[in-house]
């Protein structure tokens, strides 16, 4: 077995036997870098040296004794979390010549914990989109078919990880931009509760919805990434204070008694493959002990109405600081999907059309959080496919100015209302290309989500498969 | 319902070639008309949710932490003067 293909979990016993050294593990993943990134674009930034020269020190350290979470663990970060010293630029020509002087909350917590930093993965500009098409630095490709995008907007962590470049890696979402690639790629992608985890130095996009994640081979990876993460920040006056539990403990138990909600809602417009994939899914989850209920959800499309006028409004905010002074070049700079972002917002908060915007979408956004709520009185968890669609092919997104709304229908909804959510692979269509499986639960319930999660892939083997590069 | 794309991008301060002005204004138009299905919904009575958090009133307190040094902070400035960023003027002169 190549050693750029074990996961987090693997790697971590190795290093630990002493079977392994860190600076083996991140030269195998640097060699695979070399031999995969120019045909998938999956980093824009590599930090060869660096990772080499943290590789070293995780080896003494762990040879001092030290047993950190994630020591010596060769990890991509999503190139919108500030790195001090490494060049950070959302993927926007803005912010080409961008070197943060401090590091985001997730970086910081991350190097605390031992990572190497492989380097910095590409993504749709700003996080806009579901794609990696509106990248400035080009788009990333699907590791499973090249002519295929990797979804967005984190795109590149997702292609990264897939292509065995990485052991884990970072994305954040806002509605769907870790799932949905995660799903595209077949990969795990974990979106935590909004506020569970810091958003201090993430480049805004949406800041009442900025989630920022893991995107691992497995789900027990994902538990170990999030154990970093997870936390009250004082940095971040919106992360919570609630206690951080185990993520990892609760793994193994039993499915019993859980109960799942299906809305058909959520099936709707669903490509053949993807529904059919995705029920052969919920049916093993029945023989695995768990009990299903449908129910009905608020319709999907509003949540895209709601979520198109929060996030422009939230944008033309957000990228009001772009001026080129402080740092970074100026606003003509910016690509036409920033542009369109921010005139939209500026729209819906502008005199005379606030109410009829902005205020209506919050106070939809109520009702939303207020029937997830009714819905989770009766059922533990809700799932359905995460996407609409296998990968679609490159050039997709092009002139569609609501793409990426359209590929993320299906988990906009929870986005809106904050709470977590697990993409799962759970086949793969005839084409090959990965499906996945979402199981959203109620605020605060990661641990039942990675329980869950884990008892599919522990069932399965989707996520052992290997796109052949 | 039409969009002053003109005035729009000059709140926004975004400079825009006519040709973006025509493109921009076609494409918002068909954006603004999906998100006028939320007319469809009643929320006569229904508070707004800015925050999903339910915290409220998040005070730290007041004491002082290291922060960047003012070199760091100008690090990335295109143009400073004596440790300070500098702008174009904003006032008039005539």
């Amino acid at each position: 077995m190549d050693l750029y293909s074990l996961s987090i979990t693997e790697s971590l016993e190795k290093l630990k036997q002493k079977k392994l050294s860190s600076v083996e593990l991140t030269t195998a993943c640097l060699n695979r870098i070399k031999k995969t990134n120019k045909a998938l674009n999956a980093l824009i930034t590599v930090t060869d040296e660096a990772a080499l020269d943290a590789a070293k020190h995780a080896d003494l350290l762990r040879a001092q004794g030290e047993n950190l979470p994630l020591l010596g663990i060769p990890m991509v970060i999503k190139d919108n979390f500030c790195t001090k010293g490494v060049r950070t630029t959302a993927s926007s020509k803005v912010l080409d010549n961008f070197i943060p002087p401090y590091n985001a909350t997730v970086t910081e917590r991350l190097l605390q914990a031992g990572i190497v930093m492989l380097g910095k993965a590409n993504m749709d500009a700003w996080a806009h989109g579901s794609s990696t098409e509106t990248s400035d630095y080009g788009p990333s490709k699907n590791p499973w078919n090249k002519g295929y995008l990797p979804g967005g907007s984190s795109g590149g962590t997702a292609a990264s990880v897939a292509a065995d470049q990485a052991i884990g890696g970072i994305g954040s979402e806002t509605a769907g931009s870790i799932r949905q690639p995660a799903s595209w790629c077949g990969i795990v992608g974990l979106k935590p509760t909004y506020g569970r985890v810091s958003r201090y130095g993430v480049i805004a996009m949406g800041s009442s919805l900025d989630s920022p994640g893991p995107m691992t081979k497995t789900v027990s990876d994902s538990a170990l990434v999030l154990q970093v993460l997870a936390g009250k920040d004082p940095l971040d006056a919106t992360s919570l204070p609630h206690e951080v539990p185990n993520y990892s403990q609760s793994r193994e138990n039993p499915l019993a008694g859980v109960k799942i909600g299906i809305s058909d809602d959520y099936f709707e417009g669903v490509d053949k493959e993807v529904v059919s994939a995705v029920t052969a899914a919920i049916k093993e989850y029945e023989k695995l002990g768990a009990t299903i209920k449908k129910i009905k959800l608020f319709q999907p499309k509003y949540a895209i109405a709601v979520y198109t006028i929060l996030q422009r409004s939230e944008v033309s905010s957000n990228l009001a600081r772009y001026d080129g002074i402080r740092y970074g070049y100026g606003r003509d700079r910016f690509g036409d999907e920033a542009k369109r972002r921010i005139m939209l917002g500026t729209f819906t908060l502008s005199a005379g059309y606030y109410d009829a915007y902005y205020k209506k979408a919050l106070q939809v956004r109520t009702l939303i959080i207020d029937d997830f709520k009714r819905a989770f009185q009766d059922v533990d968890v809700i799932m359905g496919p995460t996407s609409p669609s296998t990968a679609l092919p490159l050039g997709s997104s092009k002139n569609h100015p609501m793409f990426g709304e359209m590929a993320d229908v299906l988990v906009e909804p929870s986005s809106i209302a904050g709470l977590p959510g697990i993409n799962i692979p759970c086949g793969f269509s005839k084409n090959n290309l990965p499906i996945g499986l979402q199981i959203i639960g109620p605020k605060l319930s990661e641990q039942k989500l990675i329980n869950i999660a884990y008892k599919f892939e522990k069932a399965t083997d989707y996520h052992t498969k290997k796109p052949s590069l | 319902m039409r969009i002053d794309v003109s005035h729009i991008a000059k709140l926004a301060n975004l400079p825009l070639t006519e040709e973006e002005k025509k493109k921009f204004e076609k494409q918002l138009e068909e954006t603004l008309q999906y998100i006028e299905q939320l007319k469809e919904i009643d929320t006569t009575g229904i508070p707004v949710t800015n925050t999903v958090t339910d915290l409220q009133n998040v005070a730290d307190e007041d004491v002082a932490r290291p922060s960047l040094s003012s070199l760091e902070a100008l690090a990335n400035a295109t143009s400073t003067f004596h440790g300070l960023f500098k702008v174009k003027a904003i006032l008039d002169q005539k």
